[in-house]
């Protein structure tokens, strides 16, 4: 408690920044736009080496070290390699449905950030329904890996696509209902006023919340163990199987970039997005990014991959209801005992996401097998 | 699937992947760090010494790829045998060691180098003097226990890992 | 309830390739599956990918000549196939092996069965799914292994240490205090998988109750070693025919109970605690001597026929010669082992989904040098 308090009270002054800083809307618009960008492709980069690194060092070896000092400069080095790659088109490929599909899944994930504040009021466009159209928008970028896994005329790739598909449909229910939560308790949609509105982070208020967030957004953007449709035991490399070049380097980054967004969107929400004592407030939304994806890297370093079926199952038959009792408990909370003290309401929160998980993972088998043929 | 023990089986590995990221990596960086190989190693090179070499050809007829060739003629004048080519074609050489082993003369070594690659398929061509034991081409003491000494001592993985770990 | 009874849209089953160029084929084994969706319907195996007639190469080599030949087999466990020809031209030409010599063949062919199940529950972990990490470690414990053969052999791979009569070389005076090591870290390293993956909820649910080979079937097929083990066959020639000097130990043989993947895997891992207990016996009791019987380096067996069978890491490795009393065998036979347990692969895949095809096939541990010969 006590450290919490410290937090709170060491936080920097809440500077708003203006909403058409600096100066006009159009150069707002201009300058949010280029930094979004190369927010992204530097994030890229770094969760890159933060992933090679990370996943070297847990399985005992070393990682890239050789291109510049530290293997920093790897991630340029391959994105050197890969422009300078040939670009390999299959034959029987659906020619416009495979150049279009690398665009299709990258631009939505970009525009996720229009949304996601990095200091008070520092984003592109305060939407007061921000955290709609987040959900909104990420699943757009499925219809890129669909028309990847079509487009390419691969067997493996059509598998590939079809497993994202199934996985992001069913997740997305999860998902939406663990926000919601959130959203009550934060009492606004707009991304800004959650952040603002959480003195205590509310991964403490929704414990159980932020635990179906992380699966769901987990499998939503293909990251272990949920990394079934490029699986590359199983599919060799799923919907970008028939991918070269540059094009295979816009799939990459896609993936890097989505884990990213989804990264900032559980900062934003479970984590107090740029909230922090000390150090400036968008140093702080980076560095809660960074250990949110290592999270994302750790799971991926220790857990093998489960099956299209348990991962259906796990959506629908221990995510989906959980959310809804999560849901169910936290409007309850919200409108009986509004003025509760808070650390009563996180016990009882923690308390219940322990009497949840135990009874669901006690009753309820997940998953069913083998099919007669 | 089912979880049977509430998601303690998911934690448990967790922290035997952290505790790796906080321990000593076990590789070792090629070209800069280098290990001792064991001092028996059988390197892709044949070393042969012309002094004891009788030209009785049991390495050739032991190889099982016959990748040795050995022509000898009779020299009338000294009245001797003498080995007038020997030639290895180490890239048919896997590297067995038998001809080593058969030598009843001891004029075969195995090299103790693994570097080497050539550009081009006719160097892996050995003749005659090409074989012979220089300071580049150290010899192994595989079936000579006789330069065991010479050689450094093999580094072993397991002792590195228990330094490390002090 | 059939796959046929829920379709209720006009579906035809496809062909799926799988291999020969296949990131979990083990080599360059293919797969013709035919596949209803995920649900696999029928598998097709293709063998012959890396024939290289080492069989008929036995004819043209010497009996000793042969033995650096028997490395290429099943290169995982080299020091197994060494053995197991050098007791057939032994039991062929009636030569007798000296005690040291036999004692340090057991020790290494129990080494072997070390190294061979790190590759083995190393690999089957990594097509579960599970991103390298136990791939990673456990080439790590094979690496001291392999450091060890090395030492008395000088090459890491292909040993080529067995003799007819013996082995080729007495060990160094450094083995025995490295061995001492390795056997007394070996049980730890083995309680690190164990605590890693082996009661991971979603191992347990991609391995438990999956591809499971009934007993009789087991016997049916001719399958041995680990995966006959796993199905509850307690066969295992160490005990059932002893060989060498195999009954002067004591040890047990792990059996599974209902022939999944999972007792395959952790039959592999109690094997390699047996395999400690035999190699610590081994070790105190190994007699100073000769290393290798006074046999001439161009043995000629009398005419006649012999059959020498091993407990192989994998299962029954078994030669078969026919001497004319020439240097060279007039046949050589070898049953394999990987191939034999491969027939069976097609009754444990039947109405499971791609991801577990390829988990049961990284459990039954085959090795392409041995199963196209």
């Amino acid at each position: 408690m006590a450290i919490v308090d410290f937090i709170v009270q060491n936080q920097l002054p809440m500077q708003v920044v203006p909403p058409d800083w600096p100066g006009g809307y159009w150069w707002h618009w201009l300058f949010f736009t280029v930094v979004l960008i190369g927010f992204v492709l530097i994030m890229v980069m770094g969760v890159i080496y933060v992933e090679r690194r990370g996943l070297g060092r847990m399985q005992s070896r070393l990682g890239p070290n050789r291109t510049g000092p530290f293997g920093l400069l790897q991630a340029v080095a391959d994105a050197v390699k890969v422009l300078l790659k040939e670009n390999i088109v299959p034959d029987k490929a659906d020619k416009l449905v495979h150049w279009l599909a690398p665009v299709v899944a990258f631009v939505p994930v970009l525009m996720i950030f229009a949304v996601v504040p990095f200091q008070n009021g520092a984003l592109l466009a305060d939407l007061n329904i921000g955290i709609l159209y987040v959900v909104a928008i990420s699943s757009v970028a499925t219809v890129g890996v669909f028309m990847a896994g079509w487009g390419s005329s691969n067997k493996y790739s059509l598998l590939g696509a079809m497993r994202n598909v199934a996985a992001v449909v069913s997740y997305e229910m999860p998902l939406v209902l663990a926000v919601l939560g959130v959203v009550l308790v934060a009492g606004s949609l707009s991304m800004n006023q959650i952040v603002l509105a959480q003195d205590i982070p509310y991964i403490l208020f929704q414990p159980l919340g932020f635990l179906i967030f992380f699966a769901a957004g987990c499998a939503e953007i293909n990251r272990s163990p949920f990394d079934l449709m490029e699986a590359d035991q199983e599919l060799v490399a799923g919907f970008h199987i028939e991918y070269s070049g540059m094009k295979f380097a816009m799939f990459y980054l896609v993936e890097y970039a989505e884990a990213i967004a989804i990264a900032a969107i559980i900062t934003t929400l479970f984590l107090g997005g740029w909230r922090g004592p000390i150090l400036p407030p968008w140093l702080w939304f980076i560095v809660k990014v960074i250990i949110v994806f290592f999270v994302m890297v750790w799971t991926r370093a220790t857990f093998p991959r489960v099956r299209i079926d348990q991962l259906m199952a796990l959506a629908w038959k221990f995510l989906f209801p959980l959310a809804l009792i999560n849901l169910f408990v936290t409007a309850i909370q919200v409108l009986v005992w509004p003025d509760a003290l808070p650390w009563i309401v996180i016990i009882i929160n923690f308390a219940i996401m322990g009497i949840l998980i135990l009874l669901w993972s006690k009753f309820f088998k997940l998953g069913w097998g083998r099919l007669e043929v | 699937m089912k979880f049977e023990r509430y998601g303690l089986g998911l934690i448990k590995g967790m922290t035997v992947t952290i505790q790796h990221l906080l321990r000593h990596p076990t590789v070792t960086q090629f070209p800069e760090q280098r290990l001792n190989i064991s001092r028996r190693t059988r390197g892709n090179e044949l070393i042969w010494s012309r002094e004891k070499c009788t030209g009785c050809a049991t390495c050739a007829k032991t190889c099982p790829q016959g990748a040795i060739e050995i022509v000898t003629a009779t020299n009338l004048a000294d009245n001797k045998y003498e080995v007038e080519t020997y030639r290895v074609d180490t890239g048919y050489c896997i590297q067995c060691g038998l001809c080593v082993e058969a030598c009843p003369y001891d004029a075969l070594f195995m090299g103790y180098s693994f570097e080497r690659a050539k550009y081009r398929r006719g160097d892996l061509v050995q003749t005659d003097d090409e074989l012979l034991e220089s300071p580049e081409r150290p010899a192994s003491a595989y079936f000579h226990p006789e330069i065991d000494e010479k050689l450094p001592k093999q580094t072993l993985l397991i002792d590195k890992i228990v330094e490390k770990r002090k | 309830m059939t796959t046929t009874e829920m379709m209720t849209l006009k579906t035809e089953p496809f062909v799926l390739n799988f291999g020969p160029v296949h990131p979990s084929t083990h080599g360059v084994y293919r797969m013709r599956a035919t596949l209803d969706g995920e649900v696999i319907l029928d598998i097709e195996p293709v063998v012959g990918y890396l024939h290289r007639g080492i069989e008929k190469l036995a004819e043209e080599r010497t009996y000793s000549g042969f033995i650096p030949l028997t490395d290429r087999l099943d290169y995982i466990s080299p020091m197994s196939n060494n053995l197991g020809y050098c007791l057939a031209v032994e039991k062929l030409a009636g030569i007798k092996v000296p005690e040291r010599a036999e004692y340090l063949r057991v020790i290494m062919a129990e080494l072997q069965r070390l190294a061979n199940h790190c590759i083995a529950i190393g690999s089957f972990l990594n097509d579960t799914g599970a991103y390298y990490t136990p791939f990673m470690y456990a080439f790590r414990e094979r690496e001291k292994i392999i450091d060890l053969f090395d030492m008395v052999c000088g090459q890491r791979l292909t040993y080529n240490y067995m003799r007819i009569g013996g082995v080729s070389q007495d060990i160094p005076d450094e083995f025995l205090p490295a061995l001492k090591k390795i056997v007394e870290g070996m049980s730890r390293w083995i309680d690190e998988y164990d605590f890693l993956l082996m009661q991971n909820e979603i191992l347990l649910a991609r391995t438990k109750g999956v591809g499971v080979l009934p007993r009789e079937t087991a016997i049916n097929c001719g399958i041995s070693g680990p995966v006959a083990r796993g199905s509850g066959v307690n066969w295992d020639l160490r005990k059932a025919d002893p060989y060498s000097i195999y009954d002067r130990f004591e040890f047990d043989i792990p059996l599974g109970e209902t022939g999944d993947c999972y007792d395959r895997y952790r039959v592999r891992v109690e094997e390699m605690r047996q395999s400690l207990r035999i190699i610590k016996q081994a070790m105190n009791d190994i007699p100073a001597g000769p290393v290798r019987a006074d046999v001439p380096h161009l043995v000629r067996p009398p005419a006649g026929e012999a059959y020498a069978h091993i407990e192989a890491p994998k299962g029954e490795l078994g030669y078969y010669l026919v001497s004319d009393n020439s240097i060279a065998p007039y046949r050589c036979h070898i049953r394999p082992t990987s191939l034999i347990n491969l027939t069976a692969l097609r009754e444990m895949v039947k109405g499971w989904k791609v991801a577990d095809l390829i988990a049961i096939f990284g459990s039954i541990d085959i090795t392409m040098g041995e199963v196209d010969r």
